[in-house]
């Protein structure tokens, strides 16, 4: 039996960790510490999820974000994507099994999947702006953040969002905060029936064997963890049925792997990291560049694909 | 619920059916989960749609909406045909072996005696043949014909699956699937737990449908048993406290019942309650019925409740009718004539049956009091509000009086949850505004109707000016002083008859349990069932000592549960005959000899013998009922009754239309859908979704975002038919009024083959009004039927019939 999600302690504890342990920094280089602490990861066991939003409400709640209220978009999926208020969101997905023909009702929570390789930070341009910790927390600095959007182009899993009022990428911060002073995600927190826990990756990938042996026994013999190499792994995880076919829950990538183009692009990343780090004090040319990086067009992506072909752009 | 939330971990097979626990009880649902990932439990689901409870369901079966009862006497007869059967329970636990009166008969989907022009039965030969010692007559080889087991036999092996799928639309092979797993729970270390709600009492004969699950449990041998049970899942926090304390209009605290006004004295009302046991040796336990009768009258009335007076008994209303129920009130308000309407909590104007006859009678009331923390659609049914309610104000002549109240949060107090723990809670916050807590409302009102009635006099002024209030602030008694008050104290010395110099109780001091109270006016109890709650121990509704011996479940130092803190109910059916487990790996009590020990609080006094005693006390019997005797108003077995509106004429009973003795109002009738209507043809269904509670949380932003505007939910089928698009608008009608709404197009309804033709369901979702966060919609109820179960009158919510076409949507 998993042990339930600790309750906040009544006196101030010091944080667990803090700028002294990041693993990267976006057009940085920086030197990590000698010893990594214990990797975390938050397991989201799709097969015990009965998609009643709890983790939602909890998101919006612990991150004071204020998400519009709506309209009804012929799915329960609401709202209907990811936004810079909603973290995080469960997407639901009828799904007729073709050996069964049996109707499956696939509940998905979405959001940051925290990846050991996060493709955001590479093909981020601007210092700081995102960093990862050597817990494996992947978090956005938005005081250092350029709203260029290239985190977005760079997530395998297309996560972050800009925010129209302060131009800045939103995603799952995996409750860093919370998690430096010992406790749970909000989200995991609040999940009745634990299908989202928090633990050491360590322990989260033994936890998961022993569901997908439980669900192997009811008949899903594909069922599986879902922590994808092509990321070198990620510190949110699933627990999926059908761990053959992951892009049934919602469109998750079957082999997730930062783009090429971002992984191109890392070269003329870091030589805009540089001219802004050059002309930081002219503003003009700051908001030249950051204009120019906002527009990526068909051309530029082309030019990037033959980059990545040796080819001359 | 017989068993409590925590031990649902217990079990081996969950049924959801008649609710859907992952949806509309998602914390509680945990525990389903923690059996499923470490028993390897089993979880099935029935239901005419495909659930967030079947999202992790094992095996789902589609049923139509209002054939319940047809779809468990099948299992029932499936069970019996296969032997599927714990005889050894069922021989010695349930009345199976009771012989009954000749006379009794059923034919056609009636029983002996009804009456059609009173839609009511004579009900004098539903009961046992009772032999010349006074007891009840008995064939322990179940071999005599009359004997309840041969006539349930007989009675449902009409519902054969062929049958069942004909009417239920459930396929034969699910059918089978589903029979077959619950058949498993038969032995005796095997057992099923069913998780019910509103689907299985929102309907015209939902007792009955309840009790056919029930009769299931006890041929299985699952009541009493860990992992096992009848598990009510209540709709509301704390509605489980409603019934307790008696908020009906025919009841008083502890499930005793006010009298009627044929019984104007008090030697006349405990006639007809005195429970003599109909087998020797049995508790027979309400046989303490004056005790608890009395004890609540002197908590009622102090000292001005005397020996002389019978305990002002008659200060209490008698009843002139069954009940004052809901539905009898909004007629009465339509006609005129009830007048002013007290609305503590409660929103009827969301929450009761066709919206427009509701809005109708409040029109006609002289005065509306509101008492709630939120803003309400009934405080504000007179306000126009375009086509979400259309009215005219100016013709409205209703006095609205709104009084802010406190919530839950605001407040410390006790809420009873599904399993009768009575959890004490601490306020989390300060109430805002003028807001005050009900007590101090309801004081004020009752403090200046007590000086009205001291100056003024009037017809029966007793009951007001004698009712004790002996609360050190007496306009606003504390949640302390009324929860004791509930438990019960000793009002004056009870002395040891065998020796007087003994003290057995002490004046002033908090009783202990219910065992002490005293039918002589030396005890007070406010409701029976409570006492232990809060004691000179102090309050044990307070205690959070979640120890759990041998990890039972049972928390029995976790809260107070009522009765006496037992954790499940009839826990002596635990145990065999012998008072041995009926499985040594999920023990509850067992006999060692001398007396009853285990993890729970036993049902029977600690030294009765195992072959003596049955589990089921309550019952003047000792055992349980497969036959009913006179207690249901349809009869001693449950018969498949349509609902009022149906797709579908009656297979079983074609004469018969709804449920034959549920009451209906004359003018109601009339606005009931024809069976098989081809004006109405489609079987809609209405329900809770899990981002919202009732008509609250739409105040809610949070919320609001989660589940924001009104929608119905159709199958891809019915959407090609009628060339309705996933997300965009339709109209959905009733023979009583009309919505507009966003459609959901989903897999997860299908048509349903009953009797060979298709039949189309249609869902509709209750949570959008005209007040509050989320976007303005419309309540299912604008469509409903008025008519309730004919036993407790729980309106019929979940079947009814509709029609719908594609919209352009509301025009504001």
């Amino acid at each position: 039996m998993l042990k339930p999600a600790p309750n906040p302690p009544v006196a101030p504890v010091p944080a667990k960790f803090g700028d002294q342990d990041l693993l990267r920094k976006s057009a940085s280089t920086i030197k990590p510490p000698a010893e990594r602490q214990t990797e975390v990861a938050k397991l989201i066991d799709v097969s015990k999820c009965i998609g009643c939003k709890a983790c939602q409400a909890a998101c919006l709640e612990w991150n004071n974000l204020h998400e519009e209220i709506g309209t009804f978009n012929g799915s329960y999926t609401n709202p209907p994507d990811l936004t810079p208020a909603s973290f995080t969101l469960m997407r639901f997905t009828e799904w007729v099994n073709p050996e069964t023909d049996n109707l499956e009702w696939l509940i998905r929570k979405d959001g940051c999947m925290h990846c050991e390789d996060p493709g955001c930070l590479k093909a981020c341009p601007a210092p700081g702006a995102i960093v990862q910790y050597t817990n494996g927390i992947v978090d956005f600095v938005h005081d250092n953040c350029i709203g260029c959007g290239y985190c977005v182009r760079g997530c395998p899993f297309n996560i972050p969002r800009i925010s129209k009022v302060d131009n800045k990428a939103y995603k799952c911060t995996l409750c860093s905060d919370r998690v430096a002073v010992g406790q749970w995600p909000a989200c995991a927190k609040a999940c009745p029936t634990q299908a989202i826990a928090f633990g050491t990756k360590e322990d989260m990938k033994k936890h998961a064997a022993e569901r997908v042996t439980d669900l192997k026994s009811r008949g899903y013999k594909n069922a599986g963890l879902y922590d994808p190499p092509g990321v070198s792994g990620t510190h949110v995880m699933y627990v999926l049925q059908h761990a053959d076919k992951p892009s049934i829950y919602a469109g998750l990538p079957d082999n997730p792997r930062i783009s090429p183009i971002v992984e191109a692009w890392k070269g003329v990343t870091k030589y805009v990291g540089m001219g802004v780090m050059g002309f930081a004090a002219v503003a003009g040319v700051f908001h030249y560049l950051i204009a120019g990086a906002n527009k990526v067009t068909p051309e530029d992506e082309a030019s990037a694909e033959k980059l990545t072909r040796g080819e001359k752009p | 619920m017989t068993n409590s939330w925590t031990d649902i971990r217990n079990t081996d097979l969950v049924v959801i059916m008649g609710g859907n626990a992952a949806e509309a009880h998602p914390c509680g649902f945990k525990w389903v989960v923690e059996a499923k990932a470490n028993r390897g439990a089993k979880l099935v689901v029935v239901d005419p749609r495909f659930t967030r409870s079947a999202a992790v369901a094992d095996y789902y079966a589609p049923i139509r909406q209002g054939s319940d009862i047809a779809f468990l006497s099948g299992v029932i007869n499936y069970c019996i045909q296969n032997n599927k059967v714990q005889w050894d329970y069922v021989k010695a636990f349930t009345n199976a072996t009771y012989i009954v009166k000749e006379g009794f008969a059923y034919k056609d989907g009636l029983f002996t005696g009804y009456d059609e022009e009173k839609r009511d039965y004579n009900r004098s030969t539903w009961d046992y043949q009772i032999g010349p010692d006074g007891y009840a007559m008995v064939d322990e080889t179940l071999q005599d014909p009359r004997c309840v087991w041969n006539l349930l036999k007989e009675h449902v092996s009409q519902y054969t699956p062929e049958l069942v799928e004909r009417i239920t639309g459930t396929p034969k092979d699910k059918f089978l699937k589903v029979a077959a797993m619950i058949g498993e729970c038969s032995t005796p270390t095997k057992t099923m737990t069913s998780m019910y709600a509103l689907g299985w009492t929102q309907h015209s004969k939902g007792s009955q449908n309840i009790r056919t699950m029930a009769m299931l449990q006890l041929i299985l041998g699952n009541i009493g048993v860990r992992g096992g049970g009848m598990n009510a899942l209540r709709g509301h926090s704390n509605i489980q406290g409603l019934t307790d304390i008696g908020l009906m209009s025919n009841m008083i605290p502890g499930y005793l019942t006010l009298a009627t006004d044929k019984e104007p004295d008090f030697n006349t009302y405990m006639s007809t309650r005195g429970f003599k046991p109909l087998r020797p040796n049995q508790m027979s336990y309400w046989q303490n019925y004056k005790k608890f009768m009395v004890s609540f009258l002197k908590s009622m009335w102090g000292p001005a409740a005397t020996a002389e007076n019978n305990f002002a008994f008659d200060w209490l209303p008698k009843m002139d009718v069954p009940a004052y129920d809901i539905l009898r009130a909004f007629e009465l308000m339509k006609q005129g004539k009830m007048n002013l309407y007290f609305c503590q909590g409660f929103n009827p104007l969301q929450a009761f049956p066709n919206r427009g006859k509701l809005t109708e009678a409040l029109s006609k009331l002289k005065l509306l009091v509101i008492m709630d923390p939120l803003q309400t659609e009934t405080a504000r049914f007179w306000e126009n509000h375009g086509v979400y309610n259309n009215v005219d104000p100016a013709k409205i002549q209703t006095e609205v009086i709104q009084l802010p109240t406190t919530c839950f949060a605001e407040d410390e107090g006790s809420l009873v949850n599904s399993g009768r723990w009575l959890q004490w809670h601490w306020p989390a916050g300060s109430p805002p505004g003028e807001s005050r807590t009900d007590a101090w409302i309801m004081s004020q009102i009752h403090l200046r109707l007590k000086e009205m009635y001291k100056k003024e006099g009037g017809a029966l002024p007793d009951p007001i000016v004698n009712l004790y209030w002996p609360y050190k602030d007496p306009s606003e008694p504390t949640p302390e002083e009324l929860t004791r008050e509930l438990n019960g104290y000793v009002v004056s010395d009870v002395l040891d008859p065998n020796d007087p110099t003994k003290k057995l109780l002490t004046a002033s001091k908090q009783v202990p349990n219910f065992g002490v109270l005293r039918d002589d006016g030396s005890t007070a109890a406010g409701c029976w069932i409570y006492s232990g709650s809060f004691t000179e121990d102090g309050n044990m509704m307070a205690r959070r000592d979640n120890s759990d011996p041998d990890d039972t479940g049972a928390y029995l130092k976790w809260s107070f549960a009522w009765p006496a803190n037992r954790r499940i109910i009839y826990n002596r059916a635990s145990a065999d005959i012998n008072g041995k487990p009926w499985d040594d790996t999920r023990k509850l009590l067992w006999w060692d000899g001398a007396k009853w020990t285990g993890y729970d609080v036993p049902d029977i006094a600690p030294t009765a013998k195992p072959q003596d005693v049955g589990p089921f006390i309550m019952n003047p019997e000792g055992v349980s009922r497969l036959f009913a005797r006179g207690m249901m108003r349809e009869g001693p077995f449950p018969v498949h009754y349509e609902p009022f509106e149906s797709p579908m004429v009656n297979l079983v009973a074609p004469k018969i239309r709804g449920n034959p003795v549920a009451r209906v109002f004359k003018d109601d009738f009339a606005q009931f859908a024809e069976p098989a209507s081809k004006e109405f043809p489609y079987a809609a269904t209405s329900y809770r979704l899990t981002e919202h509670f009732h008509y609250w949380t739409k105040n809610n932003h949070v919320n609001a975002v989660l589940q924001p505007e009104f929608f119905v939910e159709i199958s891809e089928e019915l959407a090609k038919e009628k060339s309705i698009t996933n997300g965009g608008w339709v109209r959905v009608w009733s023979k009583r009024g009309s919505v507009f709404a966003k459609v959901y197009v989903t897999k997860r309804i299908r048509p349903l083959i009953c009797d060979g033709k298709p039949v189309h369901v249609v869902g509709i979702p209750i949570h959008w009004g005209f007040v509050g966060a989320a976007k303005k919609g419309f309540p299912a109820n604008v469509l409903t039927p008025f008519v309730g179960d004919a036993n407790i009158e729980t309106p019929e919510f979940k079947a009814f019939l509709v029609n719908i076409e594609p919209s352009t949507g509301p025009v504001a």
